[in-house]
């Protein structure tokens, strides 16, 4: 019964989003005020509706009720609780429907603190957002339909794919998508905008708190997703630029150019056109990362079924969207006026280096991602581009994105001196340059010395910010008091700028060292073998039997040592699960502060001389490679203390400041 | 006059970002990309130079691979059903590496003829077929669409 509420809820919801998406758009130009008023009440029924269907989806999967094929396809009984609740994404139609919830959950918000915009824009943006709602639902209904029943039912279910039953992945998607489809208010916001023939500063402070959050949450999305292939997959790396992986970074790139231009339309006045082109590539990105990992057309866990008419649709709707939207921006971004006018050498001048390395860079990527896809669909031969190419392409072009940030962030607008902002960070500037000659000095080959290149970085990153904030409450020129009163009242976007820099110098740090000095060493160890890495001494215990809720498996014990003092043990298991007929391989990790021993079992060999079984083992030592995570979440943190400005929550005023239209001589220096 | 150089500021840098991007991009492309073949490919058209880094890919053919009693190397055949290459490999294999298995495999062909393999891939799932290998089968006529299981 459940079942057919849920069908039946997605099939209202989906009859209420064309109300959304058409009726608040014609009375917006029309001048109809009922019909404008539509709006919000029909965001806040699709919100009920796809709620509902959600929960029963829920239902079905926490009750392993395998009349319904989803479930039988995806669960089993013997399931732990977490991955049943999980199981209701882990597969494409639930997936779906996460997505299409996440969206009516952002309509619903957008629909009630949305009182402080005009009444054509806040409608045009719920309406944008209900043809957007209308498509998935559509693409849900007619293609992906997790309601279907099965007569007879199955005694028992497949079960979840085991490398996806685990608690970093169960979390994966929730936040990937809180990102993706978070994006979707910044294009409704610039396609409304459009619309209207209208952007202002105004306009900048109510997309930018959307813009944040849906940053923040992919940021965390994608952390996660790289923490779980570092300890599930057992190759201990963290990133292999797979293109499932840079379908989520991609969005994520331009979504972080389209963050930093939303501030100099919002401070400046400046550079609309090119916002509003950001926005609607930020989530047009996001439907493409959707489309190749949906449509079957990339090999990974991701792709649960290849279905050829999902990736139709997907795609069909993927050409509407994009090309729909950007007609639209062809036709009337000409109307929309430049602001402020700026020197190169500026705050804006700074954003804009940022704006067009970030943009550049995801198209690098997604040039990697599509080529091979290409290259074989035209018959030019099957390739593979992997992080050679990346490394070879991306990473140089985001130097620069990582030297500026601290610069920029101190440069005045309009006109900035940078000899005097590199005055005030001369501190910042000495350690990083001792930090580059201290690991250069050690440097036997050009990957260290690159290496050392990215330590600078880091460091200049982290001590650079720490030095814009020390300087803005007046640290060690004032009492420590005075410092403490200036920063309580120092703007929280200005703070979290600084945590969000500094985090990224922190993950620069991580990534730096934990590619350039990995340590690997595979071995076969009987009981008792020592295997020694990176000044630690790893004793093979020998391994025992273990069952778990609906896996049986072998767990292996590592005895680490470090100058003869017991410092911890791993863990590493190799797991069967009969349902699935698969084996995965957990990781055992102890993680310090100067990096990770990670050991991973490989295959058993019996009747080994020592009596007990010997194993192929695999232990690496991936130096600092937590802070990359560490970095990441305080990234996102630095976003989150951000959207706590005061200026977010007391909400956009009433009417925009009138642009500085006396500084036109600047530009022309 | 000053918009549109400010305009012109703009494109221009644009304009050098992407040239730089370009230019990294070609050159990648030169070098760091790597070629998939089939058995078939390297036994009766392609030339591949020793040095070149490639991903090969077949089933592991029945009776060539056996769990190393001591030590790490592997030595082990893979085929596309008409012709076969043999592969060394020093490391460990993953879980699901059995005879009959569809690889794919990555490295470089040594002198004397071998292929000397840095990375082997097989994936998660039994069922599951590396697309390369699927076609390589296909078209070496030997493909036989997997029974559905469910």
């Amino acid at each position: 019964m459940t079942a057919e509420i849920g069908h039946f809820s997605l099939i209202l919801a989906l009859v209420l989003s064309i109300f959304q998406g058409t009726i608040p758009l014609a009375g917006a130009a029309l001048n109809r005020n009922q019909w404008v008023a539509v709006a919000r009440p029909a965001a806040r029924g699709q919100f009920l509706f796809v709620t509902i269907a959600f929960l029963s989806l829920i239902y079905a999967f926490l009750t392993s009720d395998f009349s319904v094929a989803n479930v039988a396809q995806n669960s089993h009984t013997l399931k732990p609780i977490l991955y049943k609740f999980a199981g209701v994404w882990g597969n494409h139609e639930g997936s779906m429907v996460l997505w299409v919830f996440i969206l009516a959950l952002f309509g619903l918000a957008v629909a009630e603190f949305g009182n402080g915009l005009p009444p054509t824009l806040h409608a045009r943006v719920l309406a944008i957002q209900g043809l957007i709602g209308f498509a998935f639902l559509a693409f849900i209904l007619f293609t992906s339909n997790p309601f279907l029943r099965l007569d007879p039912p199955p005694m028992e279910g497949n079960g979840l794919n085991p490398v996806l039953q685990d608690p970093g992945l169960a979390f994966h998607p929730p936040f990937l998508y809180l990102g993706y489809v978070g994006f979707s208010i910044a294009f409704s916001f610039a396609v409304a905008a459009l619309i209207e023939g209208r952007v202002d500063p105004a306009w900048a402070r109510w997309v930018r708190p959307w813009t944040l959050a849906a940053w923040c949450a992919l940021t965390v999305g994608i952390a996660l997703g790289s923490w779980w292939a570092y300890y599930e997959l057992g190759w201990g790396g963290w990133w292999f630029w797979d293109p499932v992986e840079n379908a989520s970074f991609i969005p994520w790139l331009v979504g972080t150019a389209l963050l930093h231009s939303s501030i100099v339309v919002e401070k400046r006045d400046a550079l609309k056109s090119w916002t509003i082109l950001l926005a609607i590539l930020t989530f047009s990105m996001s439907l493409l990362g959707t489309f190749l990992v949906r449509s079957g057309i990339l090999t990974s866990v991701h792709t649960f079924a290849s279905d050829p008419e999902r990736g139709v649709f997907i795609l069909g709707l993927l050409v509407f969207v994009v090309g729909g939207s950007l007609t639209l921006y062809a036709i009337r971004a000409p109307m929309l006026k430049g602001g402020g006018l700026f020197a190169p050498i500026s705050r804006e001048g700074a954003l804009v280096l940022n704006n067009l390395l970030l943009t550049t860079g995801a198209a690098v990527v997604l040039l990697g991602t599509l080529y091979p896809l290409i290259l074989d669909a035209v018959g030019g031969g099957k390739i593979s581009v992997g992080p050679p190419f990346f490394n070879a392409t991306f990473v140089p072009l985001m130097v620069p994105v990582m030297l500026a940030p601290v610069v920029g962030a101190m440069l005045h607008w309009k006109r900035g001196d940078i000899g005097s902002v590199l005055g005030r960070l001369k501190i910042a500037l000495s350690i990083a340059l001792i930090g580059i000659v201290a690991t250069g000095y050690f440097a036997e080959n050009i990957k260290d010395l690159l290496a050392a290149g990215g330590i600078g970085i880091g460091v200049w990153l982290i001590f650079g910010s720490t030095v814009e904030i020390s300087e803005r409450i007046s640290l060690f020129r004032g009492t420590f008091s005075n410092s403490l009163r200036r920063f309580a009242r120092l703007p929280r976007s200005q703070l979290g700028m600084a945590i969000a820099h500094g985090a990224l110098g922190i993950m620069v740090l991580g990534i730096t060292a934990s590619s350039a000095w990995r340590v690997e060493n595979i071995q076969l160890m009987a009981p008792g073998d020592i295997a020694s890495v990176s000044g630690y001494s790893l004793k093979f215990d020998g391994t025992k039997k273990i069952i778990g809720p609906n896996y049986q498996g072998e767990r292996g014990t590592f005895i680490i040592t470090k100058d003869g003092k017991k410092i911890g043990t791993l863990n590493p298991e190799k797991r069967r699960y009969p349902s699935a007929n698969s084996e995965t391989t957990e990781a055992g990790i102890l993680t310090t502060i100067s990096g990770d021993l990670y050991a991973v079992l490989g295959d058993e060999r019996k009747n080994s001389a020592q009596g007990g079984s010997s194993w192929t083992a695999r232990i690496y030592f991936n130096p600092l490679v937590a802070w990359i995570w560490i970095g990441a979440i305080l990234m996102a943190a630095g976003g989150i203390i951000s959207l706590t400005d005061r200026r977010h929550r007391i909400g956009p005023p009433k009417t925009a400041r009138s642009p500085n239209k006396n500084n036109n001589k600047i530009s022309s220096i | 006059m000053t918009r549109k150089k400010r305009r012109m500021n703009f494109i221009l840098f644009g304009l050098v970002v992407l040239g730089i991007a370009a230019a990294l991009v070609l050159n990648a492309l030169e070098d760091k990309i790597v070629f998939f073949y089939s058995p078939s490919d390297i036994a009766t058209k392609t030339e591949v130079a020793i040095s070149q880094k490639i991903r090969v890919g077949g089933l592991v053919k029945k009776g060539t691979w056996e769990k190393p009693k001591t030590g790490l190397d592997h030595n082990f055949t893979i085929t596309d059903l008409r012709h076969e290459i043999s592969i060394l490999y020093k490391g460990i294999v993953p879980d699901i590496f059995r005879e009959g298995q569809g690889v794919v495999v990555l490295g470089k062909f040594q002198p004397d003829g071998k292929f000397r393999a840095e990375e082997v891939l097989a994936k998660h799932d039994e069922k599951y077929m590396p697309p390369e290998v699927a076609e390589a089968l296909k078209k070496s006529g030997k493909w036989k669409p997997l029974k559905e299981t469910k």
